[in-house]
Order: C-alpha cells, then sequence, then structure tokens
C-alpha cells in the first residue's frame, strides 16, 4: 500500500480534503502532469489555437447533441417533423439546433488547420507519431460521426446522400451488397437504417471519439509538444529538468487559449446567428424537404466537409485506374533499373506490381473510386514514415518545399470546389489530375522530401517577448 | 455494374446540363423590406390561409404562432380558424392526399418551409416564390389549362388567376447563338386575355406580401434571431478585448 501522506499541521480544510483525496486519487498528480507543470514550448503561434477549440467544438457538439435528443424522434416518420418541433416550439430549440448544425462544419474546419498545422511544422515526427495516429483516426471517427449525423433530419440529402454513400460499400468485391445491407439494415435507406445511424451517432462513434481524444492527449503530454521551429524543447534543461523554452500550460496557455476561444465563438455565433444556413454549404436547401424514396434530387452532392474526397472518387473512372496501373507499371521498372535494393526485393517489387495492376483491371472502377476515397484518409496516417527531410518544421526547408505545400493546399481546394459542383467533363479532368496530385504529394514524399538545401535549424526556439 | 454506373453518370450529367439551362430564366429579386412590415406579413397570412391553404398544408405551423406578426387569439379565431380547430393546432389540410395525385399529378407539397427549399444560387427562396407566383400562363396543352415559366409543366393551376386575369406567354424565334442553323423560343411578354380584378401594380404587391409571410412561416425567430445575435456579437466582442488583456498581462513575463 502506498504511503499516506498527512496534510501539515493549520493546514485549511481544503488542504486536508485535498490531501485526504490524493492518497486515494492522482488528482494533484494529474492536474500537475497535464495542466500546471505541462511546459510547452513558448513560441507558439497561430496555427497552435485549433487543437484546443477542437476541443471546444467537441464539448459543444456533446452538449448540445444532449438537448436535441430530448425532443428528437429517430423514426421516419417522426424525424423530419421532431427537427422542425425543436425548431418551433422547443424554447430555444432552433438555437440549440443551429449551435449543432453549424458545430459540425466548424468542427471539420478546426480539424483541417490543426491538421494543416501538424503537416506544415513536421508535428508528425519521432517520437510524435502515435499522437498523430491518434488524431488520423479521431479525424476517420469524425467523419463517420458527420455522415450518421446528417441522415437523422430526415430530408433530401439526407437521404440520398446516405443512399450514395451506403451504395459505395456495395462496391467491394465478394462482400460487398452483404456489407451494404448490414449497414442499412434493410435494402433501402429507411427506418431501420436512421435507427442504427442514430444509435451509432449518440453512443457508439462518440464513445470511439473521446477514448481517442484522450488518448491523444495523453500521447501528446507524454513526449511534449511540438512547435513552430520544430526543435525540441527537451534537449535543453535548466537544472530543475524544465525544459529552457518551456512554459507552464496553466496559466500561460490557458489565458492564451481563451483569447483563442473568444475569436472563434465570435466566428461561429456569427454564422448561427446571421447565415445559420451558410448560402446551402452548412445547411443543404434541399434538406427542408423530407426526405422522399421516390423522388431522386437532381443533384445530390455531400456536405462541402467530404468533397475534397468526393471528387477523388468520382475521378476515379476506367481512365484514371489505367494511368494508375501504368504509373505503378513504370515505378516497378523505375525500382528494376534504378533501385537500391537487393535482386531478391526487386522481384518482389515487380511481383506486386503486377498483382496490383492485375486487381486493378479485374475489379470495376467503382470499387477503386471507394478504395481511392478511403486510401486518400488513411494515407494521411503513414506521413511519419513519409517523410525523410533533414528537418521537422517548414521554416527550415527549401523555398519550394513551401511551393509543394501550397500546391497540395490549393489541390485540396479545388478538389473541395469540384466535388460540389455538378459532374462535368472539364471537372473530371481536372479532379483526375488533382487526385493524381494528391497522392503523387504522399507516395513521392520519401523521394522530394529529403531534397534541396536545407536551413540550419537554430538550437533554441526563436521567441519575439510580446 | 459498370453500365449503371456509367449510365448513372450520364443521367447526372444530363440532369445538371438541363437544370442550367432551366435556370437561365433570371429570378425577380423578392422587396425584402415587407419582411419587417406588420401590415404586409398579416396580409400574407390571409393570402395564404384564403388560398393555399385549401390544397397545402403547412404542418408545422402552429396558427397561435401568428401572434408573433401581430394578430391575437380572438382575431386568429374569428377570420383565420374554422369550427372545429383549435388556436394552438398546425396548418393541416383536409385534401386527401390520393385524391390530390389524381387532379394534380402530385400531392401539393407542404409549404411550411418552402421558402428555405426554394433557395438556391439563383437567389433566395423568396426571390423563386414571387417569381413564380407572378409566371403563369395559359397553356391549352396542360391538363390544368395552365404552365408556369419558373416551374415548367407544373402540376398547380393558377389559383390566383381571378386576381391576376389570364395571360398568353408572347415568343419572339431568334437563331440559336450556339447553332445558326436551329431557331429558338425566347419569352418576349405576355398577351392579357382577361383582366383581372387586380392591377399589375396591386398583384406584385399581393404576391411580395404573401411571399413576405412564407418567408416569416419558415423561420418565423429569423428577426429575433438576428437581433439576439447582434448582442452576442457585442458580448462577445468586449470578452475578446479583456481576454486579450488578460492573456498580454500574462505573457508579459515569458522572456
Amino acid at each position: 500500500m502506498a504511503e499516506m501522506k498527512q496534510a501539515p499541521a493549520g493546514a485549511s480544510a481544503g488542504e486536508k480534503l485535498l490531501t485526504w483525496v490524493d492518497n486515494r486519487f492522482p488528482a494533484s498528480k494529474l492536474y500537475k502532469e497535464h495542466v500546471s507543470e505541462y511546459y510547452a514550448p513558448k513560441n507558439f503561434n497561430f496555427w497552435y489555437f485549433f487543437g484546443s477549440l477542437a476541443m471546444l467544438v467537441l464539448v459543444i457538439q456533446i452538449v448540445t447533441g444532449i438537448f436535441l435528443v430530448m425532443n428528437y424522434k429517430p423514426d421516419a416518420a417522426l424525424a423530419f417533423a421532431s427537427v422542425e418541433y425543436i425548431m418551433r416550439d422547443v424554447p430555444w430549440g432552433w438555437l440549440i439546433r443551429y449551435m449543432h448544425s453549424t458545430g459540425a462544419s466548424a468542427f471539420f474546419v478546426v480539424v483541417y488547420l490543426h491538421m494543416f498545422r501538424g503537416l506544415i511544422y513536421g508535428s508528425y515526427r519521432t517520437p510524435r507519431e502515435l499522437v498523430w495516429i491518434f488524431g488520423c483516426l479521431i479525424f476517420l471517427c469524425l467523419m463517420a460521426e458527420a455522415f450518421m449525423g446528417y441522415l437523422l433530419p430526415w430530408g433530401q440529402m439526407s437521404f440520398w446522400g446516405a443512399q450514395v454513400i451506403i451504395n459505395l460499400f456495395a462496391a467491394i468485391p465478394f462482400v460487398g451488397p452483404d456489407l451494404a445491407i448490414l449497414i442499412r439494415g434493410d435494402y433501402v435507406v429507411g427506418d431501420a437504417t436512421l435507427n442504427r445511424f442514430f444509435a451509432l451517432h449518440v453512443i457508439a462513434v462518440p464513445l470511439v471519439l473521446l477514448g481517442l481524444v484522450v488518448a491523444h492527449l495523453i500521447a501528446l503530454h507524454e513526449v511534449g509538444s511540438n512547435n513552430p521551429d520544430g526543435v525540441e524543447i527537451k534537449a535543453k534543461k535548466d537544472a530543475n529538468g524544465i525544459p529552457l523554452d518551456g512554459i507552464p500550460f496553466h496559466p500561460y496557455y490557458t489565458v492564451h487559449d481563451i483569447m483563442g476561444v473568444a475569436g472563434f465563438l465570435i466566428c461561429f455565433t456569427a454564422v448561427i446567428f446571421f447565415m445559420p444556413e451558410f448560402g446551402g454549404y452548412f445547411l443543404e436547401y434541399n434538406n427542408f424537404i423530407p426526405a422522399d424514396p421516390f423522388k431522386t434530387p437532381p443533384h445530390i452532392a455531400p456536405v462541402w466537409y467530404f468533397t475534397p474526397f468526393y471528387s477523388m472518387l468520382r475521378a476515379t473512372t476506367d481512365d484514371l485506374v489505367n494511368v494508375l496501373a501504368v504509373l505503378i507499371g513504370l515505378a516497378a521498372v523505375l525500382n528494376l533499373v534504378k533501385g537500391k535494393g537487393t535482386g531478391q526485393t526487386k522481384v518482389v517489387g515487380l511481383v506486386i506490381a503486377a498483382v496490383v495492376i492485375g486487381a486493378l483491371k479485374v475489379f470495376e472502377a467503382k470499387f477503386w473510386g471507394v478504395a481511392v476515397m478511403g486510401g486518400a484518409v488513411v494515407i494521411l496516417a503513414g506521413l511519419p514514415w513519409f517523410d525523410h527531410s533533414p528537418v521537422k518544421s517548414i521554416r527550415y526547408r527549401p523555398n519550394w518545399h513551401k511551393i509543394v505545400y501550397g500546391v497540395f493546399v490549393i489541390n485540396f481546394c479545388i478538389l473541395g470546389y469540384l466535388g460540389v459542383q455538378p459532374p462535368s467533363p472539364v471537372g473530371e479532368k481536372v479532379s483526375q489530375v488533382g487526385t493524381l496530385l494528391y497522392f503523387g504529394f504522399f507516395v513521392l514524399m520519401p523521394w522530394w522530401s529529403q531534397l534541396g538545401t536545407f536551413k540550419q535549424v537554430p538550437d533554441r526556439v526563436t521567441f519575439k517577448p510580446h | 455494374m459498370k453500365k449503371l454506373f456509367a449510365s448513372l453518370i450520364t443521367a447526372l450529367v444530363m440532369i445538371s446540363g438541363a437544370h442550367a439551362a432551366g435556370g437561365a430564366l433570371t429570378l425577380d429579386k423578392f422587396p425584402k423590406e415587407r419582411l419587417t412590415n406588420v401590415a404586409a406579413l398579416q396580409n400574407g397570412a390571409k393570402l395564404f390561409v384564403n388560398y393555399c391553404l385549401n390544397c397545402h398544408s403547412a404542418a408545422f405551423m402552429r396558427y397561435n404562432r401568428l401572434k408573433d406578426i401581430g394578430l391575437t387569439d380572438e382575431q386568429i379565431k374569428q377570420n383565420l380558424l374554422f369550427a372545429t380547430e383549435k388556436v394552438g393546432d398546425t396548418m393541416v389540410v383536409s385534401l386527401n392526399p390520393k385524391d390530390a395525385k389524381e387532379w394534380f399529378g402530385a400531392t401539393p407539397p407542404d409549404l411550411t418551409l418552402v421558402a428555405r427549399s426554394r433557395a438556391s444560387h439563383s437567389g433566395t427562396g423568396a426571390d423563386y416564390l414571387y417569381t413564380y407566383m407572378r409566371t403563369f400562363y395559359r397553356d391549352d396543352t396542360r391538363p390544368t389549362g395552365w404552365n408556369n415559366l419558373v416551374f415548367p409543366n407544373v402540376g398547380m393551376p393558377h389559383v390566383l388567376w381571378e386576381l391576376q386575369g389570364q395571360r398568353e406567354v408572347k415568343y419572339v424565334e431568334k437563331t440559336d447563338p450556339h447553332d445558326a442553323t436551329k431557331k429558338i423560343h425566347t419569352f418576349d411578354g405576355y398577351t392579357q386575355l382577361t383582366p383581372g380584378t387586380m392591377s399589375t401594380q396591386e398583384y406584385d404587391s399581393s404576391i411580395a406580401d404573401l411571399v413576405a409571410y412564407l418567408t416569416w412561416m419558415a423561420e418565423p425567430q429569423a428577426q429575433s434571431r438576428v437581433r439576439i445575435g447582434v448582442g452576442v456579437i457585442l458580448f462577445l466582442l468586449g470578452f475578446f478585448f479583456i481576454a486579450w488583456r488578460l492573456n498580454a498581462a500574462f505573457w508579459k513575463d515569458v522572456k
């Protein structure tokens, strides 16, 4: 048994209570490790607001979600009307609903910016690989959560969006059709689908999401935060073992993040109160029509945060599959001729390429579209192993690397834009190039990330006192 | 399966093409100031209950919500309700959906949210409705004898024809700018066949009132939402200022 500590003589009632608790639960220890004595680099910039903001949005979604569930009815015959009941008859129901619907989009805005921060400052590099992977899993959960939540208002877009996405699963070879029925619980999207999506949206996925957020934070606090210079602050410590460039999270970053929260809330509430539909992007116009299984809307587009990936799905036609087959063949031949590996590994590479090309031609393009869409999300997790640059932060990389990242971001936005638009021949070609650029960025990263003249990384972080 | 997917894509392309062509008619701007005019909203409510509510429901709208636009329970009961309805009821209709389907080819949609669902990138839902209600014309090829410029081959007849009178569309033949060998019909105004009880200005004004009401009904709390929003933003600006100074006060110690 652990030794029981005694509160010092003359201690206040509060101190005595804390000692009592600390002897049974590591309250003070947890507080110190994660808040008051968690040393974060002092040179965080604008991009470092988005982690705490993601946490804030998560809390907003959970709290507003709880209140929505009090009046929402997960029943195909009642769901749409219950949402309108919340909007009209429940006191402040409209505010709760708009907070939740705007929160969904805000979550993706914040998380995309948070991921971009990690990307440019190399926050996924050793020893933060697991922080990054937990983050990727959170992103995956978030997509599932958003997709299932979007069905619940039971409007036309809810229904047909779900119909289209679930049908994609049917394209998976062998198990696809059965899998689609398992997801729907029926042969068409219907009451059974609505009920299971409700259960998953309200209980299962949030539970996993919260667990992953805890894991993300524990892993982060174990290795310490990265910073815009990509310098390990733990390498330089003072006599007490405190990083010279580190400052306690509380109070410095708590007050800093409160400022971020205030700024974020100004934007967030501006949307809620002045443009809750956000021009049809946060709440799609068609979704104000109750779901009608007999009336397909002329244009079905997913909500904006899915559109870059949706674009890549649509771009995967037979043509793109052929291009991929040729590219893989070329890569295998290039490896054979110029690769560094032994003869044996080269042959293995050739065999793998042949198998992949065979598979590309055997299964239909629709399946590969699904694979491309899924792969575009999953590939993010490989970043720690793709990046071979000698420095972490973009600040000390060759200038042309910044252009590469710029192209990647612009390309992602273009893909997002095209995903909102109805399909067109030009859009298809552009999104095919965009898809190749997106994957090229990651697949070729082991090669391009080590090219160029890197700048000298300083010993200590660069910081200008405020 | 591959074929199915390909045909689906083709269909989508065609539909989007048709969609783009349909959007060629520019929508008239709904006079927004009517939204804050209580008399206009009340007149719109009266028109809605008298003309629309016979076939269309507004199933999410309660009669007593009309108190928000200045009507009293008594006024609602005496002017807008039938004997059997209660003031807290929603605006449902007794029209049998099966009959409606037979008569019009489609069940008349619920109108509670029509001002929101009809919004598009060509204009607000109000712009759409304001244009739609003013572009009916006589067309003997249609079962109802009516057609519409914004919603071609619409199932709904021109319910307000007595107010507007009957009109026919004039077309001019023009050479297709994309193909010199083809002629296209272009809209060139109306011919008034029989006069209505209202002048064009009076009719447009009545429609503006009706659309104002529909817009209000689609989101009755919209105006208070904006009002509260201004207060919230002002509060947050103050909060941001304090947070900013608090942050500066702490960070002056960080060297």
